[in-house]
């Protein structure tokens, strides 16, 4: 691994518990800018949660999160202002339906950014554009397929230049045949030094992509390490048997 | 490969044939339907005018003549209704937004005016319509405030319908708001707009949408109501009625006045029907909205 950038995310002992019920339970990650660093899990490992506690979706119950040194976890902080700086990208896509998808990414950059009319309008076309949609801009969102939905929430959040992007199984509402182009479009955000935290159920893509790797299980990390050596020997048992579950399952599919 | 030919424009002899026999079946049943509805109609006519009586009821709720003679008062009352209407439907749809936003308002802070907002809602949708009228259009007038000089009744009856109709509308609103998935509210938020922005950007536009069935209802409901403000003393259309009632000693001009209402409403009934229709069929093709 080459040198790493300056540290855009810094989560310290993150605890979260929802009434009685602890979902994280002292989570420690750091993310480098332009890496990308990929949560896998099984579904209530509490990696949807991590990522809104970034976000701050959730208020958390302990710990520190570090936003380029900042914390964000302050609750005396703006909150949208940080909000503004992080995107995060939903499972269910979560696209305005009353707006059409040009209109989903203008919306933010002139109410938040404050863009003209006109500037919002252009730069929305360039990342339709750039995700092969701009002929559909004026399509609502239930018109197009769910990879082009995601494709389009992607490019939304992306929009706001976010110092720090979550991707919340961004794959996993989409039919098979569609995960292909939606990660095609994460591959091209980390060519381009976007930083990237992402939960997610594709392994070979977060060996390939991923830079690190952090397996959470019970709301604690049970393991991480660079994407290479955590794929290609695993220590702990859960670990192993966690990719060799979700590893059976894709063989059968 | 039959399926690829017909899409080219060339149906094949068994559709041409499925055809014919479909837009038969459809002119048979068209013509029945005419057929049945003419013979029902002569029936309920012969039966009606064939029925002793008959000539009684005629004279006093159906003479031509008290009609045509009534109209033009009638008319004149009912332009105030339409007044009152444009105004109520306003100050109605205003007022209760309002309420429906201060009742989803979350901090702690404003629990004094949830509170206020709820307690309102209950007393107004409890209280008869009439009541309010009353209270408002001669409990006001008789408090004697000089500095509001003389208000005319149908402003107080106005006040009285925004004051009941607020209410429900309130609960449409709020029911709307509700309605739209939280998601929606997350996704806006997730982009860093304010609480206040996702609500008039994201959320409100959605339930509008999703009320505007249910409100115009409360339209059609508001627009017969209008009549009411006449026991106030305000010469609308069913006052102008009851006048010519009065002279005439004959019941035709409430039958005109009903009448002119529901032409009224017609539109209205036939607008709501087509927009309740359409939201159902976009439904169903499974979009969100």
């Amino acid at each position: 691994m080459s040198e790493l950038g300056p540290m855009i995310l810094n989560v310290k002992g993150l605890q979260k518990s929802f009434d009685d019920k602890d979902v994280l339970k002292g989570i420690d990650l750091e993310l480098y800018r332009g890496q990308i660093v990929a949560l896998i899990g099984s579904s209530g490992s509490g990696k949807s949660t991590l990522l809104r506690c970034v976000n701050l979706l959730e208020e958390i119950s302990d710990g520190q999160i570090f936003l380029n040194d900042e914390d964000i976890s302050d609750p005396q902080i703006n909150q949208d202002e940080i909000r503004r700086q992080v995107g995060l990208v939903f499972q269910a896509y979560n696209l305005f339906a009353h707006l059409s998808i040009e209109e989903n990414i203008t919306l933010a950059l002139r109410h938040v950014k404050g863009l003209s009319t006109a500037d919002a309008k252009t730069k929305a076309l360039a990342l339709l554009d750039r995700i092969g949609l701009a002929e559909k801009a004026d399509e609502y969102p239930d018109k197009l397929s769910g990879g082009q939905q995601q494709r389009t929430a992607i490019m939304r959040a992306v929009a706001l230049e976010p110092t720090l992007l979550l991707l919340d199984e961004v794959t996993s509402a989409l039919d098979p045949e569609l995960v292909g182009e939606v990660l095609e479009l994460i591959r091209d955000l980390k060519a381009g030094g976007t930083s990237i935290l992402m939960a997610t159920h594709e392994l070979t893509f977060a060996r390939d992509v991923a830079d690190w790797v952090v397996f959470l299980d019970g709301g604690v990390i049970i393991e991480e390490g660079p994407a290479k050596e955590f794929f290609s020997n695993p220590q702990n048992p859960r670990t192993i048997e966690f990719l060799q579950r979700l590893r059976r399952r894709a063989g059968d599919a | 490969m039959s399926n690829t030919k017909a899409r080219q424009g060339q149906p094949s002899e068994i559709e041409l044939n499925r055809r014919a026999f479909r837009k038969s079946r459809k002119q048979k049943s068209t013509l029945v339907a005419i057929l049945s509805t003419l013979g029902f109609a002569v029936i309920a006519w012969l039966s009606l005018v064939n029925t002793p009586g008959w000539d009684r009821v005629q004279k006093s709720f159906f003479d031509y003549d008290t009609a045509v003679a009534a109209l033009p008062h009638v008319l004149d009352g009912l332009l105030l209704n339409l007044r009152v209407l444009f105004f109520s439907a306003i100050g109605v749809l205003v007022f209760g937004l309002a309420l429906a936003l201060l009742r989803t308002l979350r901090s702690p802070i404003f629990t004094p005016i949830r509170l206020l907002v709820r307690g309102y809602v209950d007393l107004f949708r409890g209280l008869p319509l009439i009541i309010v009228l009353y209270l408002v259009g001669f409990g006001i007038p008789g408090l004697r405030l000089e500095f509001l000089g003389r208000i005319p009744a149908e402003v107080l009856g106005t006040t009285a319908l925004i004051l009941t109709y607020s209410a429900y509308v309130a609960e449409v609103f709020r029911a709307g708001i509700e309605a739209v998935h939280p998601s929606q509210r997350l996704a806006a938020r997730s982009l860093g707009l304010t609480y206040t922005q996702s609500m008039r950007l994201v959320v409100l536009p959605q339930a509008f949408r999703k009320v505007a069935p249910p409100l115009m209802n409360d339209f059609v409901s508001l627009q017969k109501d209008v009549g009411l403000i006449s026991v106030l003393g305000a010469v609308d259309a069913v006052r102008g009625a009851q006048i010519e009632v009065a002279h005439f000693a004959n019941f035709t001009p409430y039958v005109v006045a009903g009448l002119l209402f529901v032409l009224l409403a017609i539109p209205t009934v036939r607008l709501a029907d087509y927009v309740t229709g359409r939201l159902a069929k976009r439904e169903q093709a499974g979009g969100v909205l």
